[in-house]
């Protein structure tokens, strides 16, 4: 993840284009975090609904066969599922209803902090509008428009849907023997060549060379060369392993 | 300092924070959870570090995931739902409808004033109910407030278990109908003002039909009761629905979004004590107000005394500058 803010050099690039919506922490932190679009979360809500109807089906074949009590249960039950089911995975469990959970995601507060029973409670409740007219037409384009990908009960409860953190393996970087670089680094470039030794086994092997033949001039070294080259100045700035 | 370097010093103390914070997402209060505010802390040093000199892109993610976890946990809202709730009901519940006296008195004026009005006038043309409901649902009505029948309700002969049955019923369609008004006042207002003009001319048309015909002495012995709980929660939820609407339309000097999400936070509180309002009158309507062997007069009475109860509730209770703990 390279920052904007070292670019001097080239002044003229423009800010990544991505979704990614920047929290800062008291403790003067900047956070990323990862707004989920609207098709993963249309996919997380029709698992919960699916899981919702299931519940339902299952416990209303149980409450026939006790009659009158069932039906008194029954409609506690179908008020609980309608109007709390969300709610109780959400707060209980850190975001993550089953259908989050299954895709990825979780709910937070906008400052990133889990969410609590207020917040939830209003963004389960509004999801009545976003259902307006029909099909969650109004919380779509809502969805759409807004850069946070948010549906109106998101922007009147303060809270966004993220992807969840999926845990990293650690790179192999490609051996090579340590180098130190012909001229100094900015800490831009040395973030790229640190990234470039880290992704490599994800190019195809044309692809590495031809990125690195790039340098091959600012670093005085032929052009096939160029690759072992900067594998052994990434291999430098990491220092001995 | 070399990044290997870096992080054979560090290693240890992250997998060690990395262990505390699977315990804290499992709601694990075991020990060494004293250190971690500190521990997280460190942590947010080293991520700055990290990014200052440069290090590469998977030690700052890995760290940046950490901490993120870890402000996940640092900052997570603990409430004692129990305090919380006495509190909320004892004091902050009638303070907040004070407060928001507008929006509240708005909604009553459409709610209570379409009612009445429709009744009045129901009441001295009895054909207009027809142009409100169907003739069906209208028979329907009768059927139930029947003085020959000697029943009430929505059904005949209740027993226990029937009782038991509209009390599920009971809280289902009325809060339903709540969240309904106040969720839709998220259209600037247009929805709620719908909802508690439709409420109230139905319920105004069928009260005004029922009296007019002569059922007067059962429709409203059965109704005052619970009528007091739960008029006044629908009331209540259209005045939030009415401020999400207007926090829409007049954001005074912030951004309409940032207006909405303050006043939203409010008026979810006014829901919450909506909730509360219906699961008394979903009590009361299917144990109390069913009962057919007492004389209509004591249901007035009591009816008239819950009337009070709650117009006392919310006018008085938390004046005390000293919150009850």
């Amino acid at each position: 993840m390279l920052e904007t803010t070292a670019l001097q050099r080239k002044a003229t690039l423009s800010p990544p284009l991505d979704t990614r919506y920047q929290v800062e922490t008291p403790e003067g932190i900047d956070l990323p975090l990862r707004p989920a679009g609207l098709m993963v979360r249309a996919l997380a809500f029709s698992i919960d609904l699916a899981l919702r109807g299931l519940i339902l089906g299952v416990l209303f074949i149980v409450l026939a066969m006790l009659g009158k009590l069932g039906m008194g249960l029954g409609s506690l039950l179908i008020f609980a599922v309608s109007w709390w089911y969300m709610v109780l995975f959400e707060v209980l469990n850190q975001g993550r209803s089953p259908g989050k959970q299954w895709m990825g995601l979780r709910v937070v507060q906008d400052d990133g902090t889990p969410i609590g029973w207020s917040a939830s409670l209003l963004r389960n409740l509004l999801r009545f509008v976003d259902l307006l007219p029909f099909g969650y037409f109004l919380g779509a384009i809502s969805c759409l428009q807004h850069p946070g990908f948010k549906r109106l009960g998101d922007i009147a409860a303060g809270t966004l849907v993220i992807y969840r953190e999926q845990p990293l393996t650690r790179p192999q970087l490609p051996p090579a023997p340590p180098r130190r670089p012909a001229l100094p680094l900015t800490l831009t470039e040395q973030r790229a060549i640190l990234g470039f030794a880290e992704r490599q086994a994800e190019l195809s092997s044309a692809r590495v060379s031809e990125l690195a033949a790039i340098l091959a001039p600012p670093l005085q070294v032929p052009a096939p060369q160029a690759v072992a080259e900067l594998n052994g100045i990434a291999r430098g700035l990491l220092g001995p392993t | 300092m070399k990044q290997s370097l870096f992080e054979h010093r560090h290693m240890a103390e992250w997998e060690q924070f990395s262990l505390l914070l699977q315990k804290l997402e499992r709601n694990d209060n075991a020990t060494g959870v004293d250190s971690f505010p500190g521990d997280y802390r460190r942590i947010c040093q080293h991520l700055a570090l990290a990014r200052e000199r440069g290090y590469s892109s998977f030690l700052i993610d890995s760290l940046q995931q950490q901490v993120l976890r870890g402000h996940q946990q640092l900052y997570r809202h603990r409430s004692r739902l129990g305090p919380q709730l006495l509190g909320f009901i004892l004091a902050d519940f009638p303070r907040l409808v004070r407060q928001q006296w507008r929006f509240v008195l708005a909604a009553s004026l459409m709610f209570f004033g379409s009612l009445i009005g429709f009744a009045v006038l129901v009441y001295l043309f009895p054909d207009l109910v027809y142009n409100l409901l169907p003739a069906e649902q209208v028979s329907e009505m009768q059927g139930m407030y029947d003085p020959e029948a000697g029943h009430l309700g929505r059904s005949a002969q209740r027993a226990a278990s029937e009782d038991w049955v509209m009390f599920g019923y009971y809280i289902m369609h009325n809060i339903g109908i709540a969240f309904q008004t106040f969720a839709s006042g998220l259209l600037f207002g247009l929805g709620s003002v719908f909802f508690l003009l439709f409420n109230g001319l139905i319920i105004g048309a069928v009260a005004g039909h029922l009296t007019q015909i002569g059922y007067g002495q059962t429709f409203w012995s059965f109704v005052i009761g619970h009528g007091a709980f739960e008029l006044t929660a629908i009331a209540l939820s259209g005045a939030a629905g009415l401020q999400l609407g207007w926090a829409l339309i007049a954001p005074g000097r912030q951004p309409r979004a940032e207006a909405l999400r303050l006043m939203a936070r409010k008026s979810v509180l006014l829901i919450c004590g909506v909730m509360l309002f219906l699961l008394i009158a979903a009590f009361i309507e299917a144990y109390w107000s069913s009962m057919t062997t007492l004389a209509p007069l004591t249901k007035y009475l009591v009816g008239g005394s819950l009337w009070v109860l709650v117009a006392l509730y919310l006018l008085f209770a938390g004046r005390d500058r000293h919150a009850p703990e």
